[in-house]
């Protein structure tokens, strides 16, 4: 019989810490897959960001830097810029790269680093607790937008894929989801693209990946698989917003 | 080996590149603008990278990338800019991942000044940023001298994986002065810990998340024990110790205007000494402690309202021994003639 489906090699064969319907497990093993498809488990350095995924050098079977909360775009540039033959990824949330590290994607994003970032947006902080994200929806309830998000007080969700797509430097910026098989498959395609454009040289390579937080979301995964789709969908267009066609 | 008139900024931009140092990565601020400038003329020739940074905190962030490859990289900024650099240079501590951090310091609080300061003494010595870390600081106090530090600095934080600050002032970074260069003499170690891609060997992690019962606590009375043995590193310069009665310490560019008003008052017939510490972290302790048994009067002489004298008051004790402080906030540099009159002041009233 043919097998069809195993783990890929650079995923290490350990349960994942992430709650029940995290879409971060999906996510990582995308990523394993990748790095497998290009066979770049040798010549990786991931650059772990704070958040749910901190502990990524526990799944990928890669050399692993951590980085300080929303520098990882910043570190991936030192290390680029040394090591420039060697494969360089970041994996970061929203909390991660869409506040405390705007200025750290946007810059490393704008000077075209090659370098590819993998952007789990779940419109909330996960890691502590659940508090409101750059990306929170308008009326979403966190702990610390009790009421529901206010665009009064707080502004809007920002969209980082379309604010980096806008930018001379980028080469491939998209943004995928994994809520159904259909989008995973697409996402997939995002990420393989993310990865060629560093790995042939060609410039920055951005995927937003629209994620799943039931624990914070207070929801079963069910419910919050339907979420990704009736809420966040419409708000964030999933698609490809630079470097090639939807 | 050649000798050049160049500013204090300029050799530590030589020295580091002659160290081997190809990455540099800053974000500009007075008075340390010629160190990214030259750097991004004399970089390119020898293959290293130069990048202006949108920022101090991506500046440190992207040393910390590039050394933790293995590639020797340096970041320079001036007081407010390092302010903004203690998360990275906290995160190197804690991951272990050297590099080189110039502060030529200017005055603050805030945005203060550019005139010279010693005000950041206590965020160079003390950690400055979280956690229980230690950087080693170094305090040049001539062109020559930082020229010479700075490869030293590089050595430094290879062999003990940790960050060096080198602390100079507007003064030091402006000051032109003659240069001799030589040749860096030494071995870069072999690193066994850098990330290059886990290609014949199994994978590395550097991070500095430690959540397991205990592990952090081994961790850190593993960074402790390090820090004990970058005393094996103190450096000082002394100076008419045999019969001094008092012992006047200071660092970095201020020590020579010091050695001139102790110079002015030899030649008086006063008996006093002075100590310039060259590491600020690991502060000379164990010598000044010596050195209390046999001189009972110190005095502290600093460009600050009294940080450093702290650490005199430490070393030598309060009991017996007397320290006398004078210091000076920023705003303007004193004149050998004014810095002798306060050392002759506090000679008067404790020994003649
Ligand atoms: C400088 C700093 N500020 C705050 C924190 C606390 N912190 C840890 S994770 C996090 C938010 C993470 O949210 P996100 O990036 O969206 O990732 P998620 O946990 O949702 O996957 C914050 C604020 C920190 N570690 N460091
Ligand atoms: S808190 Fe949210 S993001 Fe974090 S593991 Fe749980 S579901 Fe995933």
């Amino acid at each position: 019989m043919e097998q069809v489906f195993s783990r890929p090699q650079s995923l290490i064969d350990v349960p994942f810490h992430f709650c029940p319907g995290c879409h971060h497990g999906i996510i990582h093993r995308l990523t394993a897959e990748c790095i497998d498809r290009y066979a770049l488990q040798e010549t990786s350095i991931a650059v772990a960001s704070v958040g749910c995924s901190v502990f990524l050098y526990d799944y990928l079977d890669v050399d692993v830097l951590e980085a300080p909360h929303g520098r990882a775009a910043a570190v991936a540039t030192g290390v680029k810029r040394a090591r420039p033959d060697r494969f360089v990824f970041t994996y970061q949330g929203d909390g991660d790269l869409a506040a405390i590290g705007t200025a750290e994607i946007i810059h490393a994003a704008n000077r075209g680093d090659r370098i590819t970032v993998i952007f789990v947006n779940n419109t909330v902080f996960g890691m502590t607790g659940g508090q409101m994200a750059p990306t929170t929806m308008p009326g979403q309830e966190t702990t610390t937008t009790p009421f529901g998000r206010d665009p009064a007080v707080n502004g809007f969700p920002i969209r980082m894929a379309e604010l980096l797509g806008g930018l001379t430097g980028t080469t491939f910026v998209a943004r995928g989801a994994v809520d159904t098989p259909k989008n995973l498959v697409k996402t997939r395609k995002y990420m393989q693209r993310a990865f060629e454009v560093q790995t042939t040289g060609e410039g920055f390579g951005f995927v937003e990946i629209l994620s799943a937080c039931p624990t914070n979301w207070k929801m079963s995964p069910e419910r919050a698989n339907k979420r990704v789709k009736e809420e966040m969908i419409p708000y964030f267009p999933l698609g490809i917003f630079k470097g090639g066609d939807a | 080996m050649e000798t050049l008139f160049v500013k204090g900024n300029e050799a530590i931009a030589m020295g580091a590149i002659e160290a081997g140092c190809r990455f540099y990565f800053g974000y500009p601020i007075t008075p340390q603008n010629d160190i990214p400038e030259y750097m991004s003329k004399h970089l390119p020739a020898v293959g290293g990278t130069f990048i202006q940074a949108e920022s101090e905190i991506a500046s440190i962030n992207m040393l910390l990338g590039a050394s933790a490859t293995g590639a020797r990289a340096m970041t320079s900024s001036s007081s407010p800019g390092i302010s903004l650099k203690q998360e990275g240079i906290s995160y190197l501590c804690g991951s272990q991942i050297p590099g080189v951090i110039v502060n030529m310091s200017r005055s603050g609080p805030g945005l203060g000044g550019i005139s010279p300061s010693q005000g950041d003494y206590f965020q160079a010595t003390r950690g400055g940023g979280h956690g229980d870390y230690r950087t080693i600081v170094l305090a040049p106090s001539s062109v020559q001298e930082a020229y010479d530090l700075t490869m030293r600095a590089f050595d430094l934080a290879d062999k003990y994986r940790n960050p060096v600050l080198i602390l100079g002032d507007a003064l030091l970074g402006q000051i032109k002065e003659p240069l001799k260069t030589r040749p860096y003499r030494g071995t870069p170690p072999e690193k066994d810990w850098i990330l290059t891609g886990a290609s014949g060997r199994p994978r590395r992690i550097l991070k500095s998340l430690y959540l397991s019962e205990g592990e952090l606590t081994d961790h850190n009375w593993f960074l402790y024990r390090k820090y004990q043995q970058m005393k094996r590193e103190i450096r000082f310069e002394t100076q008419n110790l045999d019969d001094a009665k008092l012992l006047v310490v200071a660092f970095g560019s201020l020590a020579r205007i010091v050695k001139s008003a102790v110079g002015m008052a030899r030649e008086k017939g006063m008996l006093i000494g002075l100590l310039r510490p060259i590491t600020l972290y690991p502060f000379p302790y164990a010598a000044l402690e010596k050195i209390s048994r046999k001189i009972r009067n110190f005095m502290a002489v600093e460009l600050s309202t009294g940080q450093m004298v702290e650490d005199v008051k430490l070393a030598v004790g309060h009991k017996k021994n007397q320290v006398d402080f004078y210091g000076r906030p920023p705003g303007s540099i004193p004149s050998p003639d004014e810095i002798f009159h306060e050392i002759a002041k506090v000679y008067k009233k404790r020994i003649a």
